[in-house]
């Protein structure tokens, strides 16, 4: 009983890392069809702008605090950065796929090569406060603390999406702009600053990713945001592209079978049962698991 | 003057040459419908005129050249538009609908709902649950919204049932009164009814201009420009 506690705690956490990439990543694939394989960078950069954060603030003599505040750095550089390649490399792009895919791409590559040249390809260590490391124990099972952070912030960001999506005014655009963004620009809105808007969320949750990332693994290492940007993209398209609680939903059912397939079945095996999962979903519902866009 | 002066537009579409130079004015005031055969590009007018299809040309909007403004600026210089197929936002209820379309304060709610009831009743049904009749409602209510100088509606009776159809032509009469309606209609009642001049499209280019009056008066030649009569 302990070990299946330990597993489903444990795959929520990563479950939730795998949201907060996936919520951004769907919400520009949603509102401006763009395939982000960039998206993996805005949480290397987020990650590693923290660390180095961190080893700058060492004025700061509480390890909480210095963490906390070389995380709201790590996210401000995260959104910024994100912004930025909408502003510069995206929006000259519109409607054109090929090259949109094209640039995502080398700039996901590039980043990883200029994190990995400037900082080596060697993971580089967190401090993250002592409490993260701490245990507590849930019926039997003996759950690291920062699991219950990242479950925590990813649930946070759900309702803090909805909630943006649902009581303010460009989120009004962007839920209208996922379904038919011409006529939102029809309306006399500029839409492009929408585009901006959602590649900043986009980034910051990313970055949050990131951020979290370290606490979860300890570390932090150039070719994170890659590895994990691939499940990312896993629960976008079983959740349903541009819907925010599909990925949730996906995010919780991709973490947990990862998690249970790794141990019950082989270590390794959690990958590919994901893979499988995929194939199933797309077999039985193409659309993913909403049906359709939200 | 003219509100709306289209010279020499040119649209292409993929391979194919949707609009060959079409010009023509819309005088200030009342409604000029825009009249054609299927296919002819009289909706490719419309979404060029705004900046939804890549066009050539000169579009000017009382004597400013709009030719070059993105879809946003131009709306905001006093257009409002009700598209072909509705396109309202289905997942968002009719008050977001409405909302969405709020520019500048002055929302004019009391005259929407004033023509169409039944959108106050129905403000938080989704729209995509709503018959096509209301949805065309919600479709003319947002370019009502705002106190537009030029509406472009693009047939707003199509595929409504006849007692929706003479709702809409009451509308079209009322707007009339008070703003400058360009308006693409197959129903040549609804035109007879409610349109002061014509324009006519044929395979790309305008064939005909004149008081809607005079053409349809003209059984013989709205026979040979349009088909029907």
């Amino acid at each position: 009983m302990d070990t299946l506690v330990l597993l489903t705690i444990t795959g929520l956490g990563l479950g939730a890392m795998y949201f907060l990439i996936a919520s951004g990543l769907s919400l520009i694939y949603g509102l401006m069809g763009v395939l982000n394989f960039a998206h993996g960078a805005f949480l290397t950069v987020g990650a590693y702008a923290t660390w180095y954060a961190e080893t700058k603030l060492t004025g700061i003599g509480s390890v909480p605090l210095r963490f906390l505040v070389s995380a709201l750095v790590g996210l401000a550089v995260g959104a910024v950065f994100a912004a930025l390649v909408e502003l510069v490399l995206i929006r000259p792009l519109y409607n054109r796929h090929i090259e949109q895919v094209l640039v995502t791409v080398g700039l996901g590559l590039a980043t990883t090569a200029l994190v990995q040249a400037i900082w080596g390809a060697d993971a580089r260590t967190v401090a993250v406060p002592s409490w993260a490391g701490d245990t507590t124990t849930i019926l039997g099972a003996a759950i690291p603390n920062d699991r219950f952070v990242e479950i925590a912030t990813a649930i946070v960001v759900l309702v803090g999406i909805q909630a943006f999506l649902r009581k303010t005014r460009y989120g009004l655009i962007i839920r209208a702009g996922v379904e038919n963004r011409a006529m939102v620009t029809a309306l006399g809105i500029d839409v492009r600053k929408a585009f901006t808007l959602v590649f900043a969320i986009g980034g910051l949750a990313a970055a949050l990713a990131g951020v979290l990332s370290g606490v979860y693994f300890g570390t932090v290492e150039p070719a994170r945001g890659t590895s994990l940007l691939i499940f990312a993209f896993i629960v976008v398209v079983i959740g349903g592209l541009g819907s925010i609680g599909g990925s949730a939903a996906a995010a919780v059912v991709v973490g947990l079978v990862q998690q249970y397939a790794n141990y019950y079945a082989s270590s390794g095996l959690g990958d590919l049962s994901v893979v499988l999962l995929l194939g199933i979903v797309l077999l039985v519902r193409p659309r993913g698991l909403s049906g359709a866009f939200a | 003057m003219s509100l709306l002066s289209v010279e020499d537009l040119h649209v292409y579409l993929g391979q194919s040459h949707v609009l060959q130079g079409v010009s023509f004015d819309v005088a200030e005031g009342g409604v000029t419908a825009l009249l054609g055969r299927n296919g002819v590009g009289k909706t490719t007018t419309l979404r060029a005129i705004l900046g939804l299809a890549e066009r050539h040309g000169r579009i000017q909007l009382a004597g400013e050249d709009v030719t070059r403004l993105p879809t946003h600026k131009v709306i905001r210089r006093g257009l409002g538009y009700v598209p072909e197929d509705r396109d309202v936002f289905r997942g968002l209820s009719v008050d977001e609908n409405l909302r969405l379309a709020e520019r500048n304060g002055g929302a004019r709610y009391d005259l929407v709902y004033e023509l169409f009831p039944e959108l106050r009743e129905r403000g938080r049904q989704l729209a995509g649950t709503l018959s096509g009749g209301q949805q065309q409602m919600v479709a003319i209510g947002r370019a009502l919204l705002n106190d537009n100088r030029l509406l472009l509606v693009d047939e707003p009776t199509k595929g409504l049932a006849p007692s929706l159809v003479t709702e809409v032509a009451n509308v079209l009469e009322r707007l009339r009164e008070t703003t400058t309606v360009l308006l693409v209609e197959q129903n040549l009642g609804v035109v007879r009814r409610v349109a002061r001049d014509v324009v006519v499209l044929d395979q790309g280019r305008v064939v005909h201009a004149s008081p809607a009056a005079e053409l349809l008066a003209d059984r013989e030649r709205v026979h040979r420009l349009l088909g029907v009569g």
